[in-house]
C-alpha cells in the first residue's frame, strides 16, 4: 500500500477579506495559556497597589468587559453562532442578583450562581427554538437582538422588577465579605473580579480542550460534518451557548455589585450588547485571549475620550464639552477593525505566527 | 434481507422532484456503484439515506430497521456513514485531530487511545506526514483521503461514498482502490458509491445503478446497464471513458 | 453555520433545507397566511375591545394603529429593499431617518422650506450618504460572511448617532406643519400631518415599485437580488447596483424622515426606536418585499395598538416583539414571503 508521498504545496485557502474567525489548528499553547493565565493574576494583585484609587473603576470596567468578551466569545466565536443581543444574559446576571438581594435578602455570592443559571437557561430555551427553527443568518441574527429588547420593555413594565427605576444595593458600613460589598473603591473588587477572570479563563482553557470542546469547534467548522462522523451537534451548540450566557451573567452580577445599581438600559441596552461585540472583535473573535486584550483597549477608551473632552490640546478645542464623541470612536474603532483587521490583534498575531 | 434497502424515497426542493420513487437494495457485502450525470439526484439520495432530511415519501431500512428520517449523527454511529463530494474538514483542526474526533464519537475513551486509533487510520490512509497539519490548508487529494479516513474511523458496517476519487490524478487513484478493495476483504464493509469514473465502477462494483433526473434508469450488472439503450440515451451517447 | 470560504455555493447547498412550508416564488402572500393574519388581528380587535370596555377606545387604538402603521412601512421600506438585494440587515436605517429628520428641521429652519418641499434636499442627500456608505464600507465586504456586513451598519449607526449628538446636541428639536389640524375619524382625533405621512407611505410604496418593475434599472436590482452571479454572466456591474440599491434605501428612509418630521420628535436618539419596529415590519411583510413592507407596517401598528389595550401597563411594543419572535419562528419568510 503507497500512497504518493509528494508534497503538493497548495496555497491556503484565501479567507475572504472580513473573515472575522479565526482559523488556526487548536494547538498545544496549553503552556502559553496558563503562562497567560498566570500573568493576568499576578496583575491583578499587584494593580491597585500600582495603579491610584481613581483609576479602579477604569480597571473594573476592563475585568467587566472582558468577562462580557470572553462570555460572548464562547458562543459567537468558538461556536460559531454570532450574537446580537448578549445584554439579555449580562442582564439576567445583573437583575437577578440584585432581585433576590434587594427582595429576599439573598447574598450575591448564591444570587449571582442563580443568575448564571437562569441566564443558561434562558439562553439554551431562546437558542433551542433558533436552531429548531433553523434560523439562519440574518433571522438569527436579528432573533438575538429581539431578544433582549424583549427583556429590556419586559423589565420595564414589569412592577416587581421596579420598572424603569431599577435596582439600587442597599449600602453596608465597612467590608462585608459575606454579602459582597466593600468600601467604597476598595480593591478587594478589583481582586475578586481578577479572581473570577482567573477562574472562567481556567475553565475555557480546560473546556477547550475537552472532548465536549473538540466536538463543539468541530461543529463549528463544519456542522454537516460533524453530524457525518456521529456527533449530535445541537447538544453541542446548546452547551456553549450555556457556557457563553453564564459567563456574561457573571459579568453581570459583578457590574451590580461594583456600581451598585442596574437598571433596564444598563442590563440590556443596545450598548452592553455592543461592547461585548466591539471588544471580542477588537481583540479577535474565536481566539482565547482576544476578548481580554479586547477589553484592555476598548474598555478604558470612553474614560479616555472624557478625559479629552474635558481639557482637549489646542488644536482640538472645538471638540470641548462635546457629548457623544466617545460613541463615535467606538463606531469608528469598530467598522475600522472589521474592514481592516478582521481577525483581531490577536487573530491576526496567531496567523501570521502560522506561516 | 438487504443490509441496506430504500424503498420508494421521493423528495422534491421547491417544487423541483429531486427523487423519484427510488427503490434500491444493498446485500451485506456488496459493493454497489451509483451512476448518473450531475444534476441525477445521487447526491441528494444519500443526503435522504443518511438523515440530511426527512424525505417526502418513501423509506430506508437498515438491517430490517426503518429508519427513515432519522438523525444524521445516530445513523453515522450506528454505522451508517459517508464521505462528501465536496470535502468538509474540521479546517482549523489538525488532520488527526480530524480523526480522532471521529474515534471519539463512537464512544472510545480516554482520548489517548482514541488518538492511538486514528493514528494507526492514519497510518491505513497514507496520511501520517500530514498528521499535525492545518486540515483546512491541505491539499485536495489529501483532504479526500482525510475524507476517507475520517469514514473508516466510524467503523463503518455501510460506507456511502460520494465520487472519491474526483479531484485525484491517475496515480493517486489506485491506493484509494485497493483501499476500498481491503476494506471489503478483510473489513468486510458494504459499500454505495457515487462514481464518474466508468474504469473504476467497472473495477470495484458488484452491480451499478444508474440514476436520471432523480429516478432509477436501469439496475443490475455492470456491463448489462451500460449497454441499455436509455442508459446510453441519457449520457448523450458521450463515452464516460478514463484511460486510468 | 460553517464560516468555511471555499464552498462556493451559499454555506446552504450541502445543508438540505426541511420541507418549505408554502414558499411563493413572486413574493405574493398565500391566503392562507393572510386569512389567518386577519384572523388574529380581528380576534385581538375584539379582545382589547372587551378588556378596555369601550368601542371608542377600540376605534382610536385601530385608527392611530393603522395611520403609525403607515408610518412604519414608510421606514421600514428602505430597510426591506436593501436586504431583499443585499442581504444585508442595515442597522444603520433607523439613524438614517434620524439624520433625515435633522437634515429636514435644517432645511426648514436654515433655507425656510415649507416641512413636505424639504423633501427635495432631503431625499438626494440621503441618497448620496447611502451610496456613500455602500461604495465605501460595505462593498468590499460583501463576499464576507453576514455578520461582518451586519457590524459594519452597527457602527455607522453608531457613528451617525454620536454625529448628531455632537453636531446637534441631545436637546430634541421639532418641526411643525403651518396649517396643521385635527381631523376626526371615527370618533378618534388624528393630526392632518399623519395622514400625510400614511399617504406618502402609499405613494413611496408605488414610486419603488414603478422604479423595481418597470425601470431598466429596476429589473437590474431584481436580477441581482435574484440571483447575483447570473446578473454578472449578464454585463450587470454588480457593485455599482448594490451601491444604487443602498442609496435607494437610504433616500426611502430620507422620504421617510421628513414625512414623519412634522409630528416625531427630533432627536440623535430616534434612529434606535425606529430600528426595532421596521426590523419587525420587514420580518412580518417578507424580507426583500416591498408591498409587503407596507402590509407589514399596518399589522405592527394595529399589534401596538392593541397589544397596549389588552396588556395595560406593559409597553406595548412588548406585544410587538413578542409577535416578532413567534412569527420569526412559525413563518420567517413572513405574510408575503421573500421577494423573487
Amino acid at each position: 500500500m503507497s500512497f504518493s508521498t509528494k508534497t503538493v504545496r497548495q496555497p491556503e485557502p484565501a479567507a475572504a477579506t472580513g473573515t472575522l474567525i479565526s482559523r488556526r489548528v487548536s494547538s498545544s499553547n496549553h503552556t502559553w495559556n496558563l503562562v497567560l493565565v498566570g500573568i493576568v493574576l499576578a496583575l491583578g494583585v499587584l494593580l491597585p497597589f500600582l495603579l491610584p484609587a481613581a483609576e479602579l473603576g477604569v480597571a473594573m470596567r476592563i475585568l467587566i468587559f472582558a468577562l462580557m468578551g470572553v462570555g460572548w466569545n464562547m458562543m459567537s466565536g468558538f461556536g460559531g453562532m454570532f450574537s446580537f443581543g448578549h445584554a439579555a444574559f449580562f442582564g439576567i446576571g445583573a437583575y437577578t442578583t440584585a432581585f433576590l438581594l434587594v427582595e429576599v435578602g439573598l447574598t450575591p455570592w448564591i444570587g449571582m450562581i442563580v443568575g448564571m443559571i437562569v441566564s443558561a437557561a434562558a439562553a439554551v430555551g431562546i437558542s433551542y427554538l433558533a436552531l429548531r427553527y433553523q434560523l439562519r443568518g440574518a433571522y438569527y441574527a436579528l432573533s438575538t437582538f429581539a431578544f433582549a429588547e424583549m427583556l429590556r420593555l419586559f423589565v420595564i413594565g414589569n412592577e416587581s422588577l421596579n420598572k424603569t427605576v431599577g435596582f439600587t444595593v442597599p449600602v453596608m458600613f465597612g467590608d462585608n465579605w459575606s454579602m459582597f460589598q466593600f468600601r467604597a473603591g476598595s480593591p478587594i473588587y478589583f481582586w475578586i473580579g481578577t479572581a473570577m477572570l482567573v477562574i472562567v479563563m481556567l475553565f475555557c482553557i480546560w473546556f477547550l480542550r475537552s472532548r465536549a470542546g473538540r466536538f463543539a469547534i468541530a461543529t463549528r467548522d463544519d456542522e454537516l460534518a460533524a453530524a457525518a462522523v456521529g456527533i449530535p451537534t445541537l447538544r453541542y451548540k446548546l452547551t456553549l451557548v450555556a457556557i457563553s450566557a453564564a459567563i456574561t451573567a457573571l459579568a453581570g452580577a459583578l457590574y451590580l455589585q461594583f456600581y451598585m445599581f442596574i437598571d433596564p438600559d444598563l442590563a440590556f441596552g443596545a450598548t452592553v450588547s455592543n461592547n461585548a461585540i466591539i471588544t471580542a472583535v477588537v481583540g479577535g473573535v474565536g481566539t482565547l485571549w482576544g476578548p481580554v486584550l479586547g477589553a484592555v483597549i476598548v474598555a478604558p477608551l470612553s474614560d479616555l475620550v472624557t478625559e479629552l473632552l474635558r481639557h482637549p490640546p489646542e488644536w482640538l478645542s472645538f471638540l470641548e464639552g462635546l457629548d457623544g464623541l466617545d460613541i463615535l470612536v467606538y463606531a469608528v474603532v469598530l467598522i475600522a477593525f472589521v474592514l481592516l483587521l478582521p481577525k483581531g490583534i490577536v487573530g491576526t498575531f496567531l496567523g501570521r505566527r502560522k506561516k | 434481507m438487504a443490509l441496506l434497502e430504500v424503498t420508494g424515497l421521493s423528495k422534491s426542493f421547491r417544487g423541483l422532484q429531486a427523487l423519484k420513487n427510488v427503490t434500491i437494495s444493498v446485500d451485506e457485502g456488496e459493493i454497489l456503484g451509483i451512476i448518473g450525470s450531475n444534476g441525477a439526484g445521487k447526491t441528494t439520495l444519500f443526503n435522504a439515506v443518511t438523515g440530511a432530511f426527512a424525505p417526502d415519501a418513501g423509506t430506508v431500512a437498515l438491517d430490517g430497521e426503518d429508519i427513515t428520517g432519522a438523525k444524521m449523527h445516530t445513523l453515522a454511529r450506528r454505522g451508517l456513514v459517508r464521505t462528501f463530494q465536496l470535502m468538509r474538514p474540521f479546517g482549523t483542526l489538525s488532520t488527526i485531530d480530524n480523526v480522532t474526533i471521529a474515534v471519539q464519537s463512537r464512544g472510545v475513551r480516554p482520548e489517548s487511545r482514541a488518538r492511538d486509533e486514528a493514528t494507526m487510520i492514519l497510518a491505513r490512509t497514507g496520511l501520517d506526514q500530514w498528521a499535525d497539519a492545518t486540515s483546512g490548508s491541505l491539499p485536495t487529494a489529501v483532504q479526500k483521503r482525510l475524507e476517507l479516513a475520517r469514514a473508516l474511523a466510524m467503523e463503518p458496517r455501510v460506507l456511502l461514498l460520494d465520487e472519491v476519487l474526483a479531484g485525484l490524478v491517475p496515480s493517486e487513484r489506485e491506493p484509494v482502490l485497493e483501499l476500498l478493495d481491503s476494506l471489503r476483504k478483510n473489513d468486510g464493509v458494504t459499500m454505495v458509491f457515487i462514481e464518474h469514473i466508468m474504469a473504476a465502477v467497472r473495477r470495484l462494483s458488484d452491480r451499478v445503478v444508474m440514476m436520471d433526473q432523480g429516478a432509477v434508469l436501469a439496475q443490475g450488472d455492470v456491463d448489462e446497464v451500460l449497454a441499455n439503450p436509455d442508459v446510453v440515451a441519457a449520457y448523450l451517447g458521450k463515452e464516460y471513458g478514463d484511460a486510468a | 453555520m460553517s464560516p468555511q470560504a471555499q464552498a462556493p455555493a451559499h454555506p446552504q447547498a450541502n445543508t438540505p433545507s426541511p420541507p418549505p412550508a408554502a414558499r411563493r416564488a413572486n413574493g405574493r402572500p398565500s391566503t392562507r397566511t393572510l386569512l389567518v393574519a386577519a384572523a388574529l388581528l380581528v380576534i385581538a380587535s375584539v379582545v382589547a375591545g372587551i378588556v378596555s370596555g369601550s368601542t371608542t377606545v377600540l376605534v382610536q387604538a385601530l385608527v392611530t394603529g393603522l395611520l403609525t402603521g403607515g408610518v412604519y412601512s414608510l421606514i421600514a421600506m428602505g430597510l426591506t429593499l436593501v436586504y431583499g438585494v443585499l442581504h444585508v440587515i442595515n442597522f444603520a436605517n433607523g439613524s438614517l431617518v434620524a439624520v433625515a429628520m435633522f437634515v429636514s428641521y435644517l432645511a426648514v429652519n436654515a433655507l425656510g422650506l415649507h416641512p413636505y418641499v424639504a423633501l427635495i434636499v432631503t431625499v438626494p442627500v440621503m441618497a448620496l450618504i447611502g451610496a456613500g456608505i455602500q461604495a465605501g464600507l460595505l462593498n468590499p465586504i460583501m463576499r464576507a460572511p453576514i455578520h461582518t456586513q451586519l457590524l459594519v451598519t452597527i457602527g455607522v449607526a453608531l457613528a451617525f448617532e454620536s454625529l448628531l449628538l455632537m453636531i446637534a446636541g441631545p436637546n430634541p428639536k421639532s418641526v411643525s406643519l403651518p396649517g396643521d389640524f385635527g381631523v376626526d375619524i371615527f370618533g378618534a382625533t388624528v393630526s392632518v400631518a399623519r395622514i400625510y405621512a400614511f399617504a406618502g407611505a402609499l405613494v413611496l410604496v408605488a414610486l419603488l415599485w414603478i422604479v423595481l418593475q418597470k425601470t431598466r434599472m429596476g429589473t437590474a436590482i431584481r436580477s441581482v437580488a435574484a440571483s447575483p452571479e447570473g446578473a454578472r454572466l449578464v454585463g450587470i456591474n454588480v457593485k455599482r447596483i448594490y451601491v444604487i440599491t443602498f442609496a435607494l434605501g437610504a433616500a426611502a428612509a430620507g422620504a421617510a424622515g421628513t414625512l414623519v418630521a412634522p409630528f416625531t420628535t427630533i432627536e440623535p436618539t430616534a434612529g434606535a426606536t425606529f430600528n426595532l419596529t421596521a426590523f419587525v415590519v420587514v420580518v412580518l411583510g417578507g424580507m426583500g418585499n416591498v408591498p409587503g413592507a407596507l402590509v407589514g407596517g399596518l399589522i405592527v401598528g394595529l399589534t401596538e395598538q392593541l397589544g397596549g389595550l389588552i396588556l395595560p401597563g406593559q409597553s406595548p411594543l412588548l406585544a410587538v416583539f413578542v409577535v416578532f419572535l413567534l412569527v420569526l419562528f412559525a413563518k420567517p419568510q413572513g405574510i408575503f414571503g421573500r421577494s423573487s
